[in-house]
């Protein structure tokens, strides 16, 4: 008993100190929207290739600055609404007319213009469901633990402020080269981000 | 710059500014009060983060009683029965239906807003649409809340939902009853998505924004991670324009299957082909008229009169002359064809509505659905806020007045005299109807305390700050927002894709 409860104190007491924080990247923040475009052209051309711009709302046209190639999700969403479609099918035919059958008003067991409302809204059902989850999802979305949200400053993404960040894995990444290019390119303050 | 532009510009600097003027060459600013993003920022999230006035305690004094109300009618109708209520043979919808037709048709608006004007491009729904999406999502609330009510033994309501039992029993799907249980259920699932997508990057805001510990918890666990990366926001974007095109023949379809329960039987006067495009056009009626009613005083107690701006109003007055318009020439129709048609039951059903024992209700409906919207072809009068706030609540009271006239006239009086019974409401009815008030008006101002009540992202893009001007143009502070007019140097720049 004793012997485990030293073992546990100098456990305790030989424990490492806490891992010093990594370098997650660099924010440089910006105050319009067109000085943001024109620092994510000057990041684009630089050579960097993890990087991102973060914004309090879609700046229409940044797409085609920073690279962004379209989404896949509206095949994603086109499969999964075809599968409704044919799945809304597959149950009225099932349950009216292969499980149950039974006559009701002399209507036929299984007729397609009494099966589309349902096979209409089962296809929006499904389709709408995709979008949204396959969104979220192809965004890795949740996520509540992200290195930014430990900085003050950015904050702001989410009311008035555009920011660039770098990644610190990127190849062209060197904390002060990288620090020193974001303020020629216009950026108002620089900022470390921990991770 | 012209003189128009320089008009303009000044517009949108005066707070409460009269934006309605039109000039062809320039769009109006659709926020004023000389406002930047933070300005937008600091007065949504600002109606939240104050205290707040004095009226939304009483208001919501008085929707918690009439909450309390429904609660007390639910609880004696299940431990009765369905006799509590006026329904009778014939007439075996009453109020349950009439309230549930009412409350579907109040929802409508706002998907219109948030899919049909987002795919028209009209960016001035951006200030209005996420409190007519809430308004959809809390109407449809009260709408499904009734024929669960209404079924008599509330406990089998899951018979309603093709679930497997022990009995080997499956849902009737050659019914439109049952249309109606899907239309329904997908238009509440998809408003919903819409809703809370919507509101993800605004309750980031709130996120930010957030003093206190339960807040930032709360509204961290809501925002998911939300950190307004351009990828997100593509993937967003396009996730946004599907739901819209999605959602756009949902809203249609929704009534129009809600219609169907009607013209799919063979009572006079409700087994008619224009039925889906009239029940339509009336929900889109009813649902701005309520948008309306729920906006003016809004706006006028949170603060938000910048950003929901005269214009707003005056175009939503717009939408209910149009449609109101157009449920007026649905009753002409209606009465064309029982004239013209020669079947002599459904001539009978009509001057039974305009002349027998609900001829007052008709008329109600005439009054406040096609007479008092009239009065929004002035400008005067349609940008007076208290006339437009009178003229929807008529036209709100006229909705419900045309479900009642068009549910209890059929049924009361069909073909055989023998078999014709009226309908009155017993004072259980009446208080159910009241108490679906106090439900919505719960749920709303619980929404207006605690979530954006305007899209604050969205707001944003349509404020000239938010466009690259780059300076090309013959104008770089103009004051609108062209969405077809990017200029975008980088169009044929090769793709890739980081990470």
């Amino acid at each position: 008993m004793s012997t485990q409860t030293q073992e546990k104190n100098s456990t305790y007491e030989s424990a490492p100190p806490e891992a010093p924080p990594q370098l997650a990247g660099l924010i440089g923040e910006f105050e319009s929207v067109d000085g943001v475009i024109g620092a994510a052209r000057k990041v684009r051309a630089a050579g960097y290739k993890i990087w991102d711009v973060h914004s309090p709302f879609p700046i229409h046209g940044i797409d085609a600055v920073i690279g962004v190639r379209p989404t896949i999700l509206p095949w994603i969403v086109l499969i999964i609404g075809l599968s409704g479609c044919g799945g809304g099918l597959a149950l009225q035919w099932f349950c009216n007319a292969y499980d149950y059958p039974f006559m009701i008003s002399g209507k036929p067991f299984f007729s397609l213009p009494a099966n589309i409302p349902i096979i209409f809204e089962s296809t929006v059902l499904c389709s709408a469901l995709t979008a949204v989850f396959g969104m979220f999802g192809l965004n890795r979305l949740p996520l509540h633990y992200n290195p930014l949200f430990k900085s003050r400053r950015f904050k702001r993404v989410t009311d008035d402020r555009f920011f660039i960040f770098i990644d610190a894995s990127d190849g062209k990444f060197d904390e002060k080269g990288t620090a020193e290019f974001l303020t020629s390119a216009g950026a108002t303050a620089v900022e470390r981000i921990e991770d | 710059m012209s003189e128009a532009s320089i008009e303009f510009a000044k517009i949108a600097r005066e707070s409460d500014a009269d934006n309605t003027t039109d000039d062809p060459r320039f769009r109006a600013p659709l926020v004023v009060g000389n406002k930047d993003f933070t300005g937008v920022t600091a007065t949504v999230a600002g109606v939240s983060e104050r205290k707040p006035p004095p009226a939304w305690y009483i208001a919501f004094g008085i929707s918690l009683s009439l909450l309390g109300l429904l609660g007390a009618m639910i609880g004696y109708l299940f431990l009765t029965g369905v006799g509590v209520w006026g329904n009778n043979q014939p007439a075996s919808w009453g109020f349950g239906i009439v309230n549930f037709v009412f409350w579907v048709g109040i929802g409508h608006a706002g998907t219109l807003i948030s899919a049909i004007l987002f795919l028209f491009r009209q960016n001035w729904r951006t200030g209005i649409n996420r409190m007519a999406e809430a308004m959809t999502i809390f109407a449809v609330v009260c709408a499904g809340m009734f024929p669960g009510i209404h079924v008599g033994r509330p406990w089998l309501a899951y018979w309603l939902f093709p679930i497997p039992n022990q009995m080997d029993m499956w849902p009737q799907f050659r019914s439109p009853l049952l249309w109606d249980v899907f239309a329904v259920g997908t238009y509440a699932t998809v408003s919903l998505l819409f809703w809370y997508t919507g509101m993800v990057p605004d309750i980031a805001t709130f996120r930010d924004r957030a003093k206190t510990k339960p807040k930032q918890i709360i509204y961290g666990i809501l925002s998911l991670g939300w950190n307004g990366s351009s990828r997100h926001w593509h993937r967003y974007e396009r996730a946004y324009l599907i739901l819209a095109a999605l959602a756009t023949p949902l809203v249609l379809s929704v009534h129009s299957v809600v219609s169907f329960d009607f013209a799919v039987a063979q009572l006079p006067g409700w087994h008619t082909t224009i039925f889906p495009p009239y029940f339509v056009a009336g929900a889109i009626f009813g649902g701005f008229a309520m948008v309306i009613v729920l906006a003016v005083p809004a706006r006028e107690l949170f603060g938000l009169k910048d950003i929901i701006t005269k214009r707003h109003l005056e175009n939503m007055a717009k939408i209910l002359l149009a449609t109101g318009m157009m449920v007026g020439y649905a009753y002409l129709t209606e009465l064309f064809i029982a004239a013209y048609g020669g079947n002599r039951h459904e001539q009978f059903t009509f001057l039974n509505r305009a002349m027998g024992p609900y001829a007052w209700a008709y008329w109600t409906m005439i009054f406040c659905n096609v007479v008092a919207p009239q009065l929004m072809w002035s400008k005067r009068l349609r940008t007076n806020v208290w006339v437009l706030w009178i003229v929807a609540m008529f036209a709100n009271v006229g909705m419900w007045f045309e479900r009642f006239v068009i549910i209890v006239t059929s049924l009361t009086r069909d073909f055989l005299p023998s078999s014709w019974h009226a309908f009155w409401p017993t004072w259980v009815d009446l208080c159910t109807l009241a108490g679906s008030f106090g439900l919505f008006m719960t749920l709303f101002l619980l929404f207006c305390r605690y979530l954006p009540t305007v899209a604050m992202a969205e707001v944003k893009t349509v404020m000239p700050q938010a466009h690259s001007h780059g300076g090309h143009g013959p104008d770089e502070r103009r004051a609108d927002y062209r969405p077809d007019e990017h200029h975008d140097p980088d169009r044929d720049a090769p793709r890739f894709a980081n990470r």
